[in-house]
């Protein structure tokens, strides 16, 4: 469904962010992306939904390559996938629903089907009670779950989640997991950019660790296995 | 659309001051140059008047026959520049004299001046050369004593003509350019005022056209409002003006529609240029 081939990233002012990156996310995988600040992650979720293109090789998500594609593709690309990003990007001025609604209008859902599909969604995330509320007056845990009703608007097959917990609690961070979790176990694919090696370590899910712009372990292609010292234990962390 | 409709009017109620001033500006460009047609109308309609009074008078020598100079006058009737043929008899052109001259208008005596064919000519044929070439043809005539059309300040009527509508051209251009670039500026801030709301519908995958919408929208109804609101500068400044000035002309309806169309164009234009170069960044 995702698949990168022999992809290369150079920006002009800083130099290679990523160096002959090749992997695939299959349908309801659920994929963790690690690695230091500055080792690539976020820009290979960029590459995902069209924001950057690289520089060399080829990107190619839900049939759409990075090689072929044509400008009006990018919007129906991105109406398969749902993005959610560290700082939430919520309309600050607008209600928890407007937010939601929001998603819907911009792509020409029926006005009279939004109401019940926003308040699905709201229930989804467990936000029913705070619909009207606006973003500033929720906590960074319940904003992140507004944002991700917003991704998952448009039913997308795969959500793309950049440090989705990065701005979190703990406690934030567990409900936040355990949502994805959920929405991963009815089929939708997650691609999740992650620092927290915790929850990476606690999941048993597929992680892929990047370093300097390069794949440095795969454990969908290391047979599940990670290699020793490439997660460090959480006491060597703390 | 609907929707465009609706994010474009609430753009004017989340930020009130922002598109106020955005009307303001592009009021105040377009009542320059409003205020400059005003000028350029009244100048116009000036050099009209005295265009209207642009004639050929060709002079018959003594003792021409009437039949002769009827004849003439038929022909001279039937070009195609010409809008109107009269004879001025002896009598008429000593009167008319007399009625000119006021206080001295017993230095005439009977029959000293002659009689005369006086041609005046459809708009768009008052240029000196056509002028001059319809004047060689009524000289022809052998009892065609004298030929004038007042070359001098026909030329010199063209010349000013030419000069005011050049100027009026460069300095509407100039007026309209800077229109262009103010709107475009103003909505320029509306548009950074709402980065952060364009990048989240493309995240959601809404396409170009439709984040355009609204803007476009916007530019149009800013525009609109800038129009009217110019209009009613420019009239407002007519009235001082035929007041304290001098009685001066006023846009007729269709001038003032087409000035509105030209503010609401202005905003669209302006708004296109100002998304589509977001779009193209972001």
């Amino acid at each position: 469904m995702i698949r990168f081939s022999h992809v290369h990233k150079t920006f002009a002012r800083s130099g290679v962010a990523l160096h002959d990156v090749s992997f695939q996310v299959n349908k309801g995988e659920f994929v963790f992306i690690t690695g230091p600040s500055g080792a690539g992650k976020s820009t290979i979720l960029k590459l995902c939904f069209f924001e950057e293109l690289p520089t060399k090789g080829e990107v190619k998500v839900w049939g759409t390559s990075s090689a072929t594609y044509r400008p009006t593709d990018v919007p129906k690309l991105r109406r398969r996938l749902g993005i959610i990003f560290q700082d939430f990007r919520l309309l600050e001025d607008r209600s928890v629903e407007a937010n939601v609604a929001f998603a819907l209008e911009v792509t020409g859902t029926p006005s009279v089907q939004i109401p019940g599909r926003v308040s699905r969604l709201l229930s989804q995330v467990g936000l029913a009670a705070k619909a009207t509320a606006l973003p500033r007056e929720l906590s960074g845990g319940e904003q992140q779950r507004v944002a991700i009703a917003r991704a998952l608007a448009n039913d997308p097959v795969a959500l793309v989640a950049d440090e989705p917990t990065g701005n979190l609690d703990e406690r934030a961070t567990r409900g936040i997991f355990q949502l994805f979790r959920d929405i991963n176990a009815n089929g939708t694919a997650v691609l999740m950019a992650t620092h927290d090696l915790d929850l990476v370590r606690r999941s048993e899910c597929r992680t892929i660790e990047i370093t300097r712009g390069q794949i440095v372990f795969d454990t969908a292609a290391d047979g599940g296995m990670r290699p020793s010292g490439a997660l460090p234990a959480v006491e060597d962390e703390l | 659309m609907r929707l465009a409709l609706r994010e474009a009017l609430l753009a004017f109620r989340r930020a009130p001051m922002l598109s106020a001033l955005s009307v303001t500006t592009i009021a105040f460009s377009l009542f320059a140059f409003g205020l400059f047609g005003l000028v350029a109308l009244n100048i116009r309609n000036a050099l009209r008047e005295v265009e209207d009074r642009v004639e050929i008078r060709a002079f018959i020598a003594d003792g021409t026959g009437a039949e002769a100079t009827g004849a003439a006058m038929g022909d001279i009737a039937a070009f195609p520049e010409a809008a109107s043929v009269r004879l001025v008899t002896q009598a008429q052109a000593l009167d008319r004299a007399r009625r000119e001259l006021g206080e001295f208008s017993d230095v005439f005596e009977e029959g000293i001046l002659p009689a005369s064919i006086e041609l005046r000519l459809k708009p768009g044929f008052r240029d000196p050369a056509t002028v001059k070439a319809i004047a060689k043809r009524i000289e022809v005539y052998d009892f065609v004593d004298d030929i004038r059309f007042g070359e001098e300040w026909v030329e010199k009527l063209y010349r000013l003509r030419n000069v005011a509508t050049l100027a009026g051209a460069s300095l509407g251009l100039t007026f309209a350019i800077v229109a262009v670039i103010i709107i475009g500026s103003t909505i320029r801030m509306a548009v950074l005022a709402r980065e952060r709301e364009i990048a989240i519908m493309r995240l959601v995958g809404a396409t170009d056209g439709f984040i355009r919408a609204p803007f476009l929208i916007e530019g149009f109804l800013k525009g609109t409002l800038g129009g009217l609101f110019a209009l009613l500068l420019a009239w407002t400044a007519l009235i001082v003006i035929n007041r304290f000035v001098v009685q001066a002309a006023f846009f007729d309806q269709w001038m003032g529609a087409v000035g509105v169309l030209a503010g609401a164009s202005i905003g669209l234009v302006g708004s296109a240029l100002s998304v589509g170069r977001h779009l193209k960044r972001v």
